[in-house]
């Protein structure tokens, strides 16, 4: 009889499935847990990604290609795994629902959770119904039509980035790095579908770190009109009818500037999910923010000090989809190694 | 990794005391609305049943002193220790504020004492010297505006009058304004948190009213020290003003409540200055909008006679207002003395009207 080795992988976003389907094709038995009814993760959150548009349920079906033919992956939903550990060479992780899995090896693909602007109680999430998340904007352009609370079409729109990142008040020093990519994408979406109104994004510094971001901004100027303003806005308000008064400094123009606008979408930042802090503080993996640690950056990502418990995506820190689905594929190369070493 | 503790500012909660008050007066208070702390003693003492001590040795924190840059912080932590020195002397621990600028002072005092204990030690040493008096810090810090925000829902139980215009039977449409120097400086120490405090909020809400949510809600009132302490500042003054009233005008609020007695002044007098620059009120009467303090929101709704609360040493008369909500009053009183005298009518300006109906 074979005596096949068996992973868990805990999370089934774009790390957590990449990871699957190249130890399912390595012949390792998988069996992934995902605390919501449906794959995917964070993707779900998209409609068109950048910096190519491209459409967010493509890659998502992308991901899963081939999957229903594969006996070596079984994908659980509505699995919230509330405790792992180590046992006798076995990991065993227990959901909330009662059940235990046991596995030669896990992988933690955890993912990110979006920082709550509710925080940031001077940007009036939460309070004025016409300030609104990028999470929430992505939801309405994927149903076609970016509109106010009243139901009409902003004639003025604009984003604030770094909502809960670089963010000392918040305790967030990091950068989530895909926020100002995706406010320079959403500002085009908007421009594309509106071109007669106008779209402002207020920033700290852009950074255009990824391949075609900088094109992307560029063009984001010369082809769509969009405007930049360095500076964070410290206050919004409502106005009598509704709209959204913000008050901010043009760091640029060095003056203080107020203005008025019929949205405002907070471009909000990535933490550590829930499930992240909680297994890698029981686990000892615990790093800065909240995320899991990995051995070494550079050399050893996708491993933690615990053997047998592997690291992949953005339970580590802020990455882009592209990154997470090449750490995932990464990852499951270390854990093959691993079962390897562990005959 | 510091960790932060992270909550929504309607969850902010901060203790307040519930008894053995030293309550400290503010010089701006007792000046321009003299009835306002007798009504606030009158509230703890007869209706709340609390024990409060109004010690008559009190006195300055220094606050307007020490904002317009001309007494040095370490004379204010010993004129601060001072008066904790008084409270000790009294047996109480809990101590109670007036004003809102002495409320930032005392704070601020006691958190750099907290971070910097060398300063607590050479403040000692100061007041020792000085004075030959110890002190101690106190137990808790809350404006006195907490106090009244605590047991709002006490008071409503004795109140005979709601903030509901008895004409049409709706909420009346009440601005509310925070002093910066209650919940800007340590936003731990505001009710509700920075932004959106709930201190009068939530008396305004309890007893009938419903808050105007305008535009400029937390721009400063205009007073700012500086602005208005340096005469070639108060022309920006007034403009800071002016820019609130214009954000709430087209809201039509019954009147303004501030828990600081410097907003509630400027923003009073300041509309008489307007008017007579340049003719403009920001009411459908030309009489302006009346501004009151917490204490004499709650008390002409407990009962208190408006002219004992000193309603008719406002720039803006609040006769319209007491009219709406129903309150009984004698227009022949209005300018009667303790002493039963005649004290004389003001001189009228010409834009801002203060006889009622006329």
């Amino acid at each position: 009889m074979e005596n096949k080795k068996s992973v868990l992988i805990i999370g089934a976003g774009p790390a957590g499935i990449s990871a699957a389907k190249s130890l399912a094709d390595d012949n390792v038995n998988v069996t992934v847990l995902e605390k919501e009814h449906s794959f995917g993760g964070n993707i779900n959150n998209w409609a068109k990604l950048f910096p190519n548009f491209k459409d967010a349920a493509e890659v998502k079906s992308q991901l899963v290609q081939n999957f229903e033919n594969n006996k070596n992956i079984k994908i659980l939903y509505n699995k919230k795994v509330t405790e792992l550990k180590k046992h006798n060479q076995k990991w065993i992780a227990n959901t909330s629902d009662g059940e235990v899995f046991e596995s030669n090896a896990t992988i933690l693909s955890t993912g990110f959770k979006v920082f709550d602007a509710k925080y940031k109680e001077e940007l009036g999430y939460g309070i004025y119904p016409n300030v609104i998340t990028s999470v929430e904007f992505e939801r309405m352009y994927k149903d076609g039509k970016i509109h106010t609370q009243q139901g009409s079409v902003p004639k003025r729109i604009a984003f604030l980035n770094c909502v809960g990142s670089r963010d000392e008040k918040v305790g967030n020093h990091y950068c989530s790095r895909i926020c100002c990519i995706a406010a320079v994408k959403q500002a085009i979406e908007f421009k594309e579908l509106y071109p007669e109104s106008e779209a402002f994004i207020f920033y700290m510094d852009i950074r255009m770190a990824g391949q075609f971001y900088e094109e992307l901004y560029r063009k984001s100027q010369e082809k769509h009109g969009v405007v930049y303003i360095r500076g964070r806005i410290s206050e919004t308000s409502s106005t009598i009818d509704k709209k959204v008064q913000i008050k901010a400094e043009d760091t640029l123009a060095a003056m203080p500037l107020r203005m008025t606008v019929d949205m405002l979408v907070l471009m909000v930042g990535v933490e550590a999910s829930e499930t992240t802090t909680i297994l890698s503080k029981q686990n000892n993996i615990d790093g800065p923010y909240g995320f899991a640690k990995s051995i070494d950056i550079h050399t050893a990502d996708n491993y933690s000090n615990e053997n047998g418990l592997f690291l992949a995506g953005s339970c580590k820190r802020p990455l882009t989809l592209t990154e997470s689905i090449a750490d995932g594929k990464s990852a499951a190369f270390s854990v093959i190694d691993y079962l390897k070493q562990t005959k | 990794m510091e960790e932060i503790t992270k909550k929504y500012w309607k969850d902010y909660q901060k203790e307040i005391a519930d008894d053995n008050f030293y309550y400290e007066r503010s010089c701006i208070r007792q000046s321009f609305f003299p009835g306002s702390e007798a009504a606030f003693l009158k509230i703890l003492r007869e209706i709340l049943g609390k024990n409060v001590i109004d010690d008559p040795n009190q006195h300055t924190c220094t606050g307007i002193g020490y904002h317009s840059d001309i007494v040095p912080f370490d004379t204010t932590m010993t004129v601060v220790a001072r008066i904790f020195s008084l409270m000790k002397d009294h047996g109480v621990n809990n101590f109670i504020p007036s004003c809102v600028t002495s409320f930032g002072i005392f704070n601020e005092v006691v958190e750099t004492w907290n971070h910097f204990p060398e300063e607590y030690e050479k403040t000692k040493h100061f007041l020792k010297q000085a004075t030959g008096r110890d002190f101690e810090i106190p137990q808790n810090i809350s404006h006195a505006s907490d106090i009244i925000y605590k047991y709002r829902k006490e008071l409503k139980e004795k109140m005979p009058y709601r903030l509901v215009n008895r004409h049409t039977g709706k909420p009346l449409r009440v601005v509310e304004h925070i002093g910066c120097h209650y919940s800007k400086l340590f936003a731990k120490k505001s009710e509700g948190g920075m932004e959106f405090s709930k201190v009068l909020v939530g008396m305004i809400e309890e007893w009938g009213g419903e808050v105007v949510d305008y535009p400029e809600r937390r721009h400063c009132c205009g007073f700012g020290f500086r602005q208005y302490i340096v005469m070639a500042n108060r022309g920006y003054s007034v403009a800071n003003t002016k820019k609130k009233f214009e954000s709430m005008q087209p809201y039509k609020p019954d009147f303004i409540v501030a828990n600081c007695p410097g907003c509630a002044m400027f923003m009073d007098r300041w509309q008489y200055t307007i008017a007579e620059m340049e003719g403009t009120t920001y009411d459908d009467n030309k009489m302006g909008i009346p501004v009151l303090t917490y204490e004499e929101m709650a008390g002409f709704l407990l009962g208190f006679n408006p002219w004992d609360l000193g309603l008719q040493l406002h720039q803006v008369q609040v006769e319209p207002l007491l009219d709406k909500i129903g309150i009984p009053y004698d227009p022949k009183d209005k300018y009667v003395g303790k002493s039963g005298n005649f004290l004389g009518e003001p001189e009228k300006p010409e834009n801002l009207i203060t006889v009622y109906g006329k």
